[in-house]
């Protein structure tokens, strides 16, 4: 393993070794030999001429291999080859951290494209239903399946007619009838599941991987240091994957003393719940893998179990730091699940219903139709469920059963190598989830800060079919609201752990008998009288009484906003005279 | 595909209660009842029931067994807490699992499987609106007796939990 490394962790690489060049020649050889063929087959198979003769089911295995697969290859060779290439040869003319940066920026402006590519290729396949053509009788099937939708169904329904500009074949426009062998396994359901697996396997993967680089920056930042600076690229980004390629390699124990079986189990039962949670999870209307109509129960269910893997880690490891650490979870988890479910019950009163989708829409209407603003007890409820939340996904201030300051590492002493990783996947996609349970249930979901209906002042009907979308995405709904607010709820669980102190035990099951509880209960029974009497029976002074507290509570926050505001700006003024930057300032050899 | 499915899920709950029953380690038998809890609720799911499966996990998988887990791991004596049954409490094990497996098969294939009514319930998949409806209106009684002989219990557990003052 000593001669592969990770070209964009070097620092300074002297130059590059006959080795690499070759790889990376390999690299441009490769994509140059896919594009050709994959070219010449989509020349072959789909000639501009006499197009519709040719559309015949048989050809699906050859096109998808032919055509299609030496581009996924070029597009993947090329791509590979430059990143790694630009980096080298030009990042260290141009100072390198920029390259980074674009590198970094090109990912992030990547994947909304893709987002994009996907919401309109499965809003195709989903209007299919509408079509009155089924299977051609003049096809013949290469394989005995039932299948609904013909190659030459869905070319002449969706394709023929709409000129695709294609740059790759000369910059002629074409109706590509290449693309209605592409979309033809989209009507099998088993293979849109695959599909949506992948993105949520692929989600998964890349949430803990930034969220721990960013993790550290704000821990950095918020101890007056810079963060990971000067290993991995443009502010450390690359760590996090160097730090998985090292697990992956590091040695492997399995404590001789402990229970070998139910230590090696212990990392799935963390990890597979947190990813079956995603299955329930909404992102934007359509975009969940099953629509269930009791998601909330499904999710809390799953981040219940979740649990087991950590006492069952504790309990295998057969060592008396892992045992403290997995009765605390259990206690800990068991008792904050209670003002946990019910916090959520609040969100599902006020909108009438149980399923995510639907309470979502019901805050369609701008940001302040957002639950969390509903009433007084809504807003209440939000820090009870996050606090809860906090507490049984065991983050700071309640990461006791990890606690490195009296517990060695908890649960996780004995753990290394990936499947001490596999709990972390686990702990970051439960924290996500936790994030878009929050955003779901009391931001607004997946909708805008504005009122659905301001999309349709933008729009009139000679409108351009891409801006149109474009315009309802940014001020109607889109999956990327979801996932920029769920994020900045991510991002509150990271400034909190690295603001807050970690609390001690018997303070952290205080604070739940005795403070949440009988809080919550108090919250659950003033919003049932709320909802009966302000919004369904509308008496008069009740519905006054919300208005004064509503407005009581709107110019608090104002007057907060602005106090946070000036004490920032004087930090901001002051920097240099704060105790932080001196400590800096005053380091020896300084 | 269901099928398969089915097959699997059955197999998952059957292979983890044999694991209850034959394993000697109290942890591992936990283990096991965690794979039987979440292989019927996956069948529950298969079944359309999508309300009874969360429930399942939920308070069994999520709840109970985490809190019998607790259990076990407060009051055992050593890492490798073992089964070591007596011969009487072998027989009357024995015995009790006897009469409760013929009870079990007797009511299977008594019950009217084909009749119109388990038919309508077989095909139509209740709304969790119903559920709670039909708890609200149609089940009221055994609802709130359900929930007052629940606060019996949390009542007691408290007065037995407390600390001598």
């Amino acid at each position: 393993m000593a001669s592969i490394t990770l070209p964009w962790v070097e620092r300074n690489p002297e130059r590059l070794s006959s080795q690499r060049r070759t790889a990376l020649w390999l690299l441009y050889g490769l994509a140059f030999v896919s594009l050709l063929i994959g070219l010449a087959s989509w020349m072959w198979l789909a000639p501009m001429s006499g197009v519709s003769r040719n559309l015949a089911d048989w050809k699906i295995p050859f096109v998808l291999l032919l055509a299609i697969g030496p581009l996924v290859g070029f597009v993947t060779f090329l791509t590979a080859g430059l990143v790694v290439s630009f980096y080298r040869l030009v990042g260290r003319i141009l100072a390198a951290p920029w390259v980074a940066f674009i590198i970094f920026i090109g990912a992030i402006v990547g994947i909304i494209l893709l987002v994009w590519v996907h919401a309109e290729i499965f809003a195709f396949v989903h209007s299919w239903d509408q079509w009155d053509i089924k299977r051609g009788a003049d096809t013949i099937p290469v394989v005995d399946i039932h299948y609904d939708y013909s190659v030459r169904a869905i070319y002449e329904n969706g394709i023929k007619g709409q000129k695709l500009p294609l740059p790759l074949v000369g910059g002629v426009c074409v109706d590509a009838p290449v693309l209605s062998y592409v979309l033809w396994p989209l009507q099998f359901k088993i293979v849109r599941d695959l599909v949506a697996v992948g993105g949520i396997i692929g989600f998964i993967s890349i949430v803990p991987g930034f969220g721990i680089w960013w993790e550290r920056k704000i821990a950095g930042r918020m101890q007056s240091r810079m963060g990971p600076m000067r290993a991995g690229g443009w502010h450390g980004w690359a760590q996090s994957a160097a730090d998985g390629i090292k697990l992956i390699f590091k040695e492997d124990y399995v404590p001789p003393t402990g229970d070998g079986l139910l230590f090696r189990l212990a990392p799935y039962f963390a990890l597979v719940p947190a990813i079956c949670a995603f299955i329930a999870l909404p992102f934007a209307g359509a975009w969940v893998f099953r629509d269930l109509d009791v998601a909330l129960l499904f999710i809390l269910a799953m981040l219940g179990v979740e649990v087991m893997g950590v006492i069952l880690a504790g309990w295998a490891s057969n060592n008396k730091w892992s045992v403290y650490g997995a009765m605390r979870e259990a206690c800990q988890m068991v008792s904050y699940e209670i003002p946990m479910g019910m916090a959520l019950l609040i969100p599902v009163m006020t909108a009438g219903s149980l399923n995510l989708g639907a309470i979502a829409e019901a805050q369609g209407g701008g940001f302040w139709t957002w639950f969390i603003f509903k009433n007084v007890w809504c807003f209440a409820a939000f820090f009870i469920y996050y606090c809860a939340a906090l507490a049984s996904c065991k983050r700071a201030p309640f990461d006791l059963p990890e606690s490195e300051s009296e517990l060695v590492a908890g649960f996780l002493t004995e753990y290394s190598g990936f499947r001490w990783s596999l709990f972390f996947f686990g702990e970051y996609a439960a924290m996500f989830v936790i994030a878009g349970l929050a955003t779901i249930l009391f931001l607004g979901g997946w909708m805008s800060p504005f009122p659905a209906e301001w999309a349709d002042k933008f729009i009139s009907p000679d409108t351009n079919y891409f801006i149109k979308s474009i315009i309802r995405g940014v001020v109607a709904a889109n999956p990327l609201w979801f996932i920029a607010k769920a994020t900045f709820m991510f991002f509150l669980q990271l400034w909190i752990r690295w603001t807050l102190p970690r609390i001690r035990i018997d303070q952290v099951l205080y604070a739940c008998v005795q403070v949440l509880l009988p809080m919550m209960m108090a919250v659950l029974l003033c919003n049932t009288l709320w909802i009966l009497f302000v919004d369904y029976y509308q008496v008069g002074w009740m519905m006054m009484l919300d208005k004064v507290i509503n407005w009581i509570l709107a110019g608090l926050g104002v007057i907060v906003t602005i106090g946070m505001l000036a004490i920032a700006s004087f930090g901001y003024r002051h920097n240099k005279a704060l105790v932080g930057t001196m400590a800096v300032d005053q380091l020896p050899g300084k | 595909m269901e099928d398969i499915a089915f097959y699997i899920f059955a197999g998952v709950s059957l292979f983890s209660a044999l694991v209850i029953v034959f394993s000697k380690s109290v942890i591992r038998a936990a283990v096991g009842l965690l794979g039987t809890l979440g292989g019927v609720a996956c069948l529950y799911f298969l079944a359309d029931a999508n309300l009874l499966g969360a429930i399942q996990l939920i308070v069994y998988a999520g709840g109970t067994l985490i809190l019998i887990v607790f259990g076990i791991m407060l009051t055992s004596q050593s890492p490798w807490a073992a089964f070591q049954p007596t011969k009487f409490q072998a027989i009357a094990a024995t015995i009790i699992g006897l009469i409760l497996a013929t009870g079990i098969i007797r009511l299977v294939t008594m019950a009217p499987w084909k009749s119109r009514a388990a038919e309508k319930l077989l095909t139509q998949s209740p709304a969790v609106k119903d559920v709670g409806e039909s708890l609200l209106t149609t089940y009221l009684v055994p609802f709130e007796v359900a929930s007052v002989l629940l606060l019996v219990v949390m009542i007691g557990a408290a007065y037995l939990a407390r600390t001598e003052k």
